[in-house]
């Protein structure tokens, strides 16, 4: 074989090796972020401890059912999912004071000063036949009437949104609407699974 | 006229190709070294529900994982089709849960400890059931923080 003059090797074919490379790992690069909804589980009662729940009044209760076959009822009449959202956030802003929605009490937040406060709480009970889907679905219109409700708030009172407040200010509007989903204890509502 | 006409006098030789390998490493270095290679092979069959509420996950060292759905169609002969529970590389029962949750609290720092979370990706067909289950157990064990992960969508259907 004749020898190159000078004896080196042409690098032109280098770009296109790394290319290559580069390709792949482009290809092989999964950025995926992980995300979701958060919550938090209640911790376990203490075993010796006798069941001693202060009576919710009704009127503070938003009570929302799934059965096994995914149908949804709410404040004891079925309910299209489509409607939850706006409903619970009826529920929990109570703008004109109905007597059959949650008791509001006054409280001294900062930068609010003295605000009414609603006394509300969502209860969630599903079937264990329900579909993981609906019951994501339903935790999702909870959460986003939630969302919806803060933002509104911070809107009007910072003229910014929920996520872009300080620590102090976020944490005004979150006591002001708290995130309170109680879930209840598992039954089994409509029969087999 | 005259300026365009210096220009090309000067564009007449080429470019130098030599920095391109360089420029190309740089970056194939960068994608590299951000790769990550997923650590364990999911088993089951994982078609997440959408949400719109949904936030992002920080710190991946603290989150713990549980699959839960049917498993995948080379498992199913020795598995069968009901929705199976997986930890690490294999598939588990809900009891396995408590001791899972133990030793992932052992292997962070101590004072990183209360910000552990377990992260639910759960099969959308799945049945409450079993995750009821899982939510116990998880209690059982104070694992509070939960994430049920979700894709992001625009509008629930």
């Amino acid at each position: 074989m004749p020898r190159r003059p000078g004896g080196t090797y042409s690098a032109a074919s280098m770009a296109d090796i790394a290319f290559l490379l580069l390709i792949f790992f482009l290809v092989a690069t999964t950025m995926d972020v992980d995300s979701g909804l958060s919550r938090k589980l209640p911790p376990m009662p203490p075993p010796d401890s006798q069941e001693n729940q202060n009576e919710i009044k009704e009127r503070n209760i938003f009570v929302v059912l799934i059965n096994s076959g995914d149908q949804l009822m709410v404040e004891g009449l079925p309910m299209n999912i489509h409607k939850l959202r706006g409903e619970a956030k009826e529920f929990l802003a109570n703008p004109s004071n109905k007597g059959n929605l949650p008791e509001k009490t006054l409280k001294d937040i900062p930068y609010f000063g003295q605000i009414a406060v609603t006394k509300g709480i969502i209860s969630l009970q599903n079937d264990r036949g329900t579909s993981y889907g609906m019951y994501i679905k339903v935790q999702n219109e909870l959460a986003a009437a939630v969302n919806e409700l803060r933002n509104e708030l911070s809107q009007q009172k910072f003229g910014k949104k929920f996520d872009d407040l300080n620590k102090e200010q976020a944490d005004a509007v979150s006591d002001i609407f708290p995130q309170i989903i109680s879930e209840a204890e598992p039954k089994n509502i409509g029969g087999n699974r | 006229m005259s300026k365009f006409k210096r220009k090309i006098k000067v564009g007449s030789q080429e470019i130098s190709t030599a920095s391109l390998p360089d420029i190309v490493f740089m970056l194939l270095f960068f994608f590299m070294v951000t790769t990550v290679m997923r650590e364990t092979t999911i088993k089951v069959v994982q078609k997440m529900p959408g949400a719109t509420e949904v936030k992002k996950l920080e710190k991946k060292s603290l989150v713990s994982y549980i699959y839960i759905g049917k498993p995948r169609q080379s498992f199913q002969a020795i598995y069968g089709t009901e929705p199976r529970i997986q930890l690490n590389d294999a598939f588990a029962k809900v009891d396995d849960i408590r001791n899972y949750i133990i030793s992932e609290r052992e292997k962070v720092d101590e004072n990183e400890r209360p910000f552990l979370t377990t992260s639910l990706k759960v099969d959308e067909n799945t049945k409450m059931g079993i995750i009821v289950d899982i939510k116990q157990e998880l209690r059982k064990a104070s694992a509070l923080k939960i994430n049920y992960s979700t894709r992001k969508v625009t509008a629930i259907e």
